[in-house]
């Protein structure tokens, strides 16, 4: 903007010498403005990249050259927090507005310097290094925008996170100084020691308005539920020392105590402790013989013994966090970085983040009041869950603890998440570390729902030009009860289908749909006509099936809506000589696959299939021409986890005088496309989805020795 | 030529102008909003275009080592810990200052219900929350064991202009001998305050008493301490509760309509601004919105410009037609933050689109309402209709089917009502052995997820997908024995022998509830399993279901002394288990069916094409049931088990399928055709005895009504291994014995 000052005023200075005759003259002019310009554009757009710039030079300097202001005494203070402030009283959402990106903007004021009228500074620190990490995080972030009207989140660059540095009514001052404060409307401050002696608040004491807090150690008292964010305290040594996560599992001591400052009532009780459970706990206390310092924050002793802290972390099942004088204890990230279960005794604490992370499965919290008990109650805790709360510590750490960066990221996360709550991170991913990510399976159709049997299926018959052989499968499905409709998928675009007075005469809607190629992820589309939730997906040449067979089919879909439910079962094994998955067909006791020539399964995976289909594997189906029923496989097991269901022993599909498995599946060649396709999904989708059972579903009396007549499904082909 | 050059001047000067503005040459002074706007020359060097950048250099670390330990040693935290209960009180109520945990140590988490004094009125709704609670696990008659208190006094509508108004209640509270300033009470209230402003005060002084109420607002809701209850009708059941309306997931999953609303408009006082403004969004298409004027005494006299369109338009809609044909259904606030609507549409797989700014949403402390409803802001109301088109058909595909989960988790019946508020108090006072909120939001639940058994979920039957875990790959066999053992044939022998053989059996436990003194060690066979013996204290029928701590492994298979069954049998029911870890997965199938005739529930063992319950004679299932056997079910049921000696293992099927609302897994079993074509298994003794049929009979009825709805359902098929009878080598099959006769 002040560059462009000088332009200003060079503009109208064309307009006197308008008389000049030659016109080259005024061309050659225009061209040196118009280059100029540019040139000045050019800058304006790049200016990270073009180091000349005001900008830089004044990026350049340290934290004293930015501008210092003088606060007047009779400078208006803010009022304190307003305890009832909630999102949809004190924050302006106007001013987010609705943005497909579901994404808030953040404007970081500028640095300045404050001082009272004599010079004297707001803080005894200026910027600390913790808030310039942080500040820079969020404006390398996508949150991050420099342009202040289109901002819906403001943070002050005053440096507020330690209160003790902080004279309160001058910082005030200061923030009510900020040119869009606003009553502190939308503005978002940084806090993790709140307090000072002798009753240490628990949250910032500097009067804000209705600005909303980011702080460290919030009691149930001072923390505005689903307006303030509680934050952790953030350990100095997260950057210091690396340690690497360990597997969870049994350590050398149970219970361990590194704080130093406890009082002493409770260094009393953990003594206690101590002598009725020995070796299990380890008490930890300073080291008397060290100076104070940084050298001392990395060492610990027990009568004499010296420690590495944090490492020594690392050796318990359980580590003790109490609350100090404050409620929020940066040992807390020292602990979770360790992967060490957290056992916070801090009555009336609200845990970091404690709004999107669950922390009953990575600490356990004991009120103050049952330190004593806390030998038994931590014993009462199954193997199982202590390894499980170990990996979360952990994973806690590693997402929203480590860095300043994380810490603010995640806060303006949380934010972001109550304006836009319809596109809000979920629990799961909240949660679950990243191993857990990766082999968990939240199946989109997870409510345990038995469909009606009145609406039925709708059977999809892709067919090229075996018009005899369609005839007959139609012919056989209709006689189906619950089939609802009919769909012919015809994807031969050289063709066209028989007329109409040719086709078989069925009780059911019969749609012929003419595809434009002739692919065979057409079979999979999930088109309008299909309006039951049922499909059941059928070969041109699939006659055998009786019509018991398929009503029974569809009764086992209804059971299992969420599975493929088929006839012909297939298996994948593992090679061992060659080190890859192979196809088999063989008579099996397995299955981990029915293919699509005769299934039903959800028109959901239709969808799936057609849009969600990860990698190439949708294209490479189609070029290919075959496969698209081991996809299909591959997708469904990977969204639910489960197994298909095979239905009725069912293995002659086609003709009654082939043998059991069909001509085209002994075919060498086939098999070996086959296995290839095997292990071609399986490196798209980065794993083996599938799932091998050894059951097959049967009708309740199937072989049973009863009357036939009785039975529900007596049709059913042994082969 | 002239006028050429002076068109070229005017040009040039022209463009220049425009790439000046371009380049942000030339600053046009735009509108701005806000009141916030100061001027900024009085802040030298101030640029507000100047990005944030790293700051080089050194800087000073926010805080010191030192100066943390400045900590205050005269003040003993016990002391300022007492001193917190006095200090924070009233609105500042929590449990820490205004709940005794101690009452809680000594009988675990118990409640008292007052009694019923003479001449108190009670509303039904208010009956049935007492009687829910009585009813439950958590009820005791004896003050001093309670932890938790419960008027009797009806507190539920506190409108002084209802009918059901209580007057004088400060006075009768006051007067109780417990009211102990309404410590550890808990006070249930639907409705608070009247026309015109409708405040949430109760009219009555509720001391430390915990507030369970209806359309609680954040700024009156003390967090962890309060429970937002949902606003009910007063026909919504006691027990059971009616299904949601979901049948099946359709696809896409858009419905007729996208977004309803049918109620009534305000025109004046309170709450009215939202629904004045809602015509702006309708469209009448697939926005329909409709509002009427037409309610209370005197509308005609208050009545505005749109009042007579908006009711022409009102009538031409049905209310149900629309709540069951939408994909989102609006909730705004009406007088009160709540409204019946919320069920409604939950129940009717409505996507619920929240307008109801401070509303404390129902259970808000353990459901994650973002999963099943879309939380809107009364400020945005015209945003809404691009906020719901623009949310994904996966996303609503999972939030309706959410909205299912939580109704009949949680809203469905007045009992869940009541048992939810009660486990969320009992989790906060049993701190370490809470649920975690996994728990609460994913099925089954956490009304049937007890955080006593476990608090890992790795324990439980539900989350292994969710966890990308399977369960332990072995089971414990618990054999209940109740005749002695007199020779080594005994059938009993032939099965112990059997079980323990089978590669996936990790221990057998031999349950001795005979009156005959165990048999000496040696008489037992040698098998490669462990055999435990464990003697039954009180030789009942259920502790055969009790969670002993010797089963080391997740399942269980269940047998009775006269089971007949093969180790290939056994080894193929525990791998279709596998698949199957939350059902109960066994052989002897029997069924239920409603006999039209006697209007009650009648109970078959004939060979038919469906079953609803797998007897635990030969069954595998989850440990964790044992556990929900044995805590969940109220006594009554129990004890009527006890007492016929009959009837557990179809009590057990009601709770699994109540659990899991699918039907158990029947597996294939080498039939004795000639003892099963009478119609019985092969279990003659107590099978045979016609009363014993009877019983069962009666077991159906008194279990569902218990339960409130019948919860077993029916399955069409049986689990066989893949070559079951095939006609192929016997060689090749895996489970040839169950082929074998």
């Amino acid at each position: 903007m002040y560059a462009s000052g000088k332009y200003n005023s060079r503009g109208p200075a064309l307009i006197p010498r308008m008389k000049i005759k030659h016109r080259i003259y005024y061309i050659t002019l225009f061209s040196v403005v118009l280059l100029g310009l540019v040139a000045t554009g050019m800058f304006q757009f790049w200016p990270h990249s073009i180091e000349s710039t005001a900008d830089w030079t004044l990026d350049k300097r340290s934290i004293h050259d930015a501008p210092l202001i003088r606060l007047p005494v009779s400078s208006p203070i803010p009022e304190r927090g307003d305890l009832s402030c909630r999102m949809h009283t004190c924050f302006d959402v106007y001013r987010c507005g609705y943005n497909p990106k579901n994404r808030i903007k953040v404007y970081i004021y500028p640095l300045q310097r404050f001082a009272d009228e004599l010079g004297v500074p707001i803080s005894s620190t200026g910027l600390s290094r913790e808030y310039n990490d942080l500040l820079s995080a969020i404006s390398d972030s996508d949150f991050y925008t420099d342009d202040v009207t289109r901002a819906c989140l403001f943070i002050p660059s005053i440096d507020v996170l330690n209160q003790n540095s902080l004279r309160i009514r001058e910082t005030a001052q200061a923030l009510a100084m900020l040119p869009r404060w606003d009553k502190g409307m939308n503005h978002l401050l940084f806090n993790m020691l709140p307090g000072g002696p002798p009753d240490y608040n628990t949250a910032l004491d500097v009067p804000r308005d209705r600005a909303l807090l980011a702080g460290g150690g919030f009691s149930t008292w001072t923390y505005r539920q689903g307006y303030d964010i509680s934050i952790p305290v953030y350990s100095p040594l997260s950057a210091d020392v690396e340690l690497p996560e360990r597997q969870p599992g049994p350590r050398r001591y149970f219970i361990l105590s590194s704080q130093t400052a406890i009082h002493r009532e409770y260094r009393a009780e953990l003594e206690r402790l101590k002598e009725e459970n020995g070796e299990a706990l380890l008490l930890l206390d300073k080291c008397s013989n060290l100076s104070q310092g940084a050298a001392s924050a990395r060492k610990r002793c027990y009568k004499g013994q010296v420690y590495d802290y944090p490492q020594i972390l690392q050796e318990s099942s359980f580590c003790v966090v109490l609350r100090g004088a404050r409620l929020g204890q940066a040992t807390l990230s020292d602990v979770l970085q360790a992967g060490c279960v957290p056992v916070i005794l801090a009555d009336s604490y609200i845990l970091p983040f404690s709004e999107v992370l669950d922390w009953k499965r990575a600490s356990v919290v004991i009120p103050e009041e049952k330190l004593s008990e806390m030998y038994t109650i931590l014993k009462s805790i199954p193997h199982r869950q202590v390894e499980e709360m170990q990996r979360q510590a952990r994973w806690f750490w590693d997402a929203y603890f480590s860095s300043m960066k994380a810490v603010g990221l995640t806060t303006l996360q949380i934010i972001n998440d109550r304006i836009y709550p319809y596109a809000a991170r979920t629990y799961e991913q909240w949660n679950n570390p990243p191993v857990v990510k990766w082999s968990s399976v939240n199946s989109p159709l997870f409510l345990p729902l038995i469909p009606p049997r009145a609406p039925g299926f709708t059977a999809v018959v892709l067919t090229y030009d075996r018009v005899e052989s369609l005839f007959r499968v139609i012919t056989e499905i209709s006689k189906v009860p619950s089939l609802a409709k009919l769909l012919v998928v015809w994807n031969n675009q050289n063709k066209s289908p028989p007329e109409e007075s040719l086709w078989p005469k069925v009780s059911v809607p019969l749609k012929v749909v003419r595809t434009k190629e002739n692919k065979l992820s057409n079979r999979f589309f999930p088109y309008d006509e299909i309006e039951t939730e049922a499909v059941l997906a059928i070969d041109d040449d699939i006659i055998m099936l009786t019509s018991d067979e398929l009503q029974f089919g569809y009764e086992v879909w209804r059971e299992f809506p969420d599975r493929l439910v088929g006839y012909p079962g297939r298996l994948h094994l593992w090679d061992h000589e060659m080190g890859k998955w192979k196809y088999e067909s063989e008579w099996t006791n397995e299955v981990s696959m029915v293919l699509t020539g005769a299934a039903f399964y959800h028109k959901y995976f239709n969808y799936l299939y057609t849009y969600k289909m990860p990698g190439d594997i949708k294209n490479w189906v189609d070029t290919h021409m075959n496969c698209e029923d081991i996809a299909m496989n591959f997708l469904v097991a990977n969204i639910t986890g489960k197994a298909p269901i095979k239905v009725t022993p069912r293995k002659k599909f086609k003709c009654p005088e082939c043998t059991a498995i069909d001509g085209l599946s002994l075919d060498q060649t086939h098999m070996v496309e086959r296995s290839e396709c095997i292990n071609k999904f399986a490196s798209v989708f980065g794993t083996m989805p599938l799932k091998v059972v050894e059951h097959r579903a049967d009708p309740v009396l199937y072989k049973d020795d009863f009357p036939e007549k009785l039975k529900s499904f007596p049709n059913i082909g042994s082969l | 030529m002239q006028a050429k050059k002076r068109y070229l001047i005017l040009l040039s000067a022209g463009a220049s102008l425009i790439l000046l503005f371009c380049f942000g040459g030339i600053q046009v002074p735009l509108s701005r909003r806000g009141p916030g706007r100061r001027d900024d020359h009085s802040l030298t060097g101030y640029h507000p275009g100047a990005p944030w950048r790293r700051l080089q250099g050194y800087l000073k670390v926010f805080s010191t080592w030192e100066k943390d330990h400045d900590f205050h040693e005269d003040i003993s935290p016990r002391q300022k810990r007492d001193s917190n209960s006095g200090l924070f009180t009233g609105r500042r109520c929590r449990m820490e200052s205004c709940f005794n945990f101690s009452l809680c140590e000594r009988n675990g988490f118990k409640v008292y219900v007052y009694p019923q004094q003479k001449g108190e009125k009670l509303s039904e709704s208010y009956q049935n929350i007492l009687s829910s609670i009585e009813g439950s696990r958590f009820h005791t008659p004896d003050p001093a064991k309670a932890c938790l208190f419960v008027l009797s006094l009806d507190t539920l509508d506190r409108d002084q202009l209802s009918p059901q108004y209580v007057h004088n209640l400060k006075a009768k509270i006051q007067s109780l001998p417990l009211w102990n300033e309404g410590r550890n009470h808990i006070i249930f209230n639907l409705y608070s305050g009247t026309w015109p402003d409708y405040t949430e005060d109760l009219g009555f002084d509720i001391g430390f008493a915990m507030l369970a109420k209806a359309s609680i607002s954040t700024e009156n809701f003390r967090p962890n301490f309060d429970v937002s209850v949902p606003l009910f009708s007063k026909d919504h059941p006691r027990t059971g509760g009616e299904r949601g309306f979901l049948k099946h997931n359709t696809i896409p999953p858009y419905r007729k309509y996208m977004l309803v609303f049918k109620g009534k408009r305000y025109l004046t006082g309170i709450g009215s601004d939202t629904r004045n403004a809602l015509y702006h969004v309708h469209n009448s298409e697939d926005v329909v919105l409709l509002t009427t004027c037409k309610h209370g005494k005197d509308w005609q006299k208050h009545k505005d410009v749109r009042c007579d369109k908006d009711n022409v338009e009102y009538d031409k809609y049905d209310y149900r037609e629309m709540l069951y044909n939408s994909t989102f259904c609006l909730v705004p606030r009406g007088r009160r933050l709540g409204s019946f609507r919320f069920l409604e549409a939950l129940q009717a797989a409505c996507v619920p689109v929240m307008l109801s700014n401070g509303w404390e949403l129902p259970f808000s402390e353990i459901i994650n309402w973002n999963t099943a409803a879309v939380i809107g802001d009364e400020r945005l109301l015209l945003q809404i209709p691009s906020t719901v088109r623009s949310i994904h058909q996966d996303k609503i595909l999972s939030l309706r089917q959410q909205t299912q989960f939580l109704w009949e988790a949680y809203f469905n019946s007045l009992e869940k009502i009541v048992l939810t508020t009660l486990e969320i108090i009992q989790d906060r006072v049993l701190l370490h052995a809470s649920r975690s909120s996994l728990m609460w939001n994913s099925l089954p639940g956490g009304l049937f997820t007890l955080p006593q058994y476990s608090t890992n979920l790795g324990d439980f039957p539900f989350y292994y997908a969710k966890l990308g875990t399977k369960p332990y790959p072995k089971f414990t066999a618990i054999i209940h024995m109740v005749t002695p053992l007199v020779s080594q044939s005994q059938p009993v022998m032939k099965l112990l022998v059997a079980v323990a053989k089978s590669q996936y059996c990790a221990q057998v436990i031999v349950l001795w509830n005979s009156d005959k003194p165990l048999p000496a060690k040696h008489r037992w066979p040698v098998t490669s399993a462990p055999i435990s013996v464990i003697e039954g204290e009180s030789k009942v029928i259920n502790s055969r279901f009790l969670p002993y701590n010797t089963i080391p492994t997740d399942a269980v298979l269940s047998l009775d002394e006269d089971t007949v069954l093969s180790t290939t049998e056994v080894d193929f029911a525990f791998t279709v288990w596998q698949s199957f870890p939350d059902r109960i997965v066994g052989y002897p199938a029997r069924s239920h069916f409603w006999d039209s005739n006697k209007e009650r529930w009648g109970y078959t063992s004939k060979w038919t094409n469906d079953y609803s319950m797998v007897l635990t004679g030969a069954a595998i299932y989850h440990k964790y049931y044992h556990y929900l056997y044995t805590t969940y079910l109220p006594a009554s049921l129990r004890t009527m088990v006890d007492q016929m000696s009959n009837c557990e293992d179809i009590l057990m099927n009601f709770l699994v399928s109540s659990v899991t609302k699918l039907p158990p897994v029947k597996v294939t079993q080498k039939k004795q055709y000639k003892e099963t074509m009478m119609g019985q298994s092969s279990r003659a003794s107590r099978w045979a005895d016609p009363d014993h049929f009877a019983q069962r009979q009666t077991c159906m009825n008194k279990f569902a009504n218990w339960f409130g709805t019948m919860p077993l359902i029916h399955s069409q098929m049986r689990m066989d291994p893949v070559l079951f009878k095939d006609q192929v080598s016997i060689l090749r099959k895996k489970y040839r014995d169950i082929e074998r006769l």
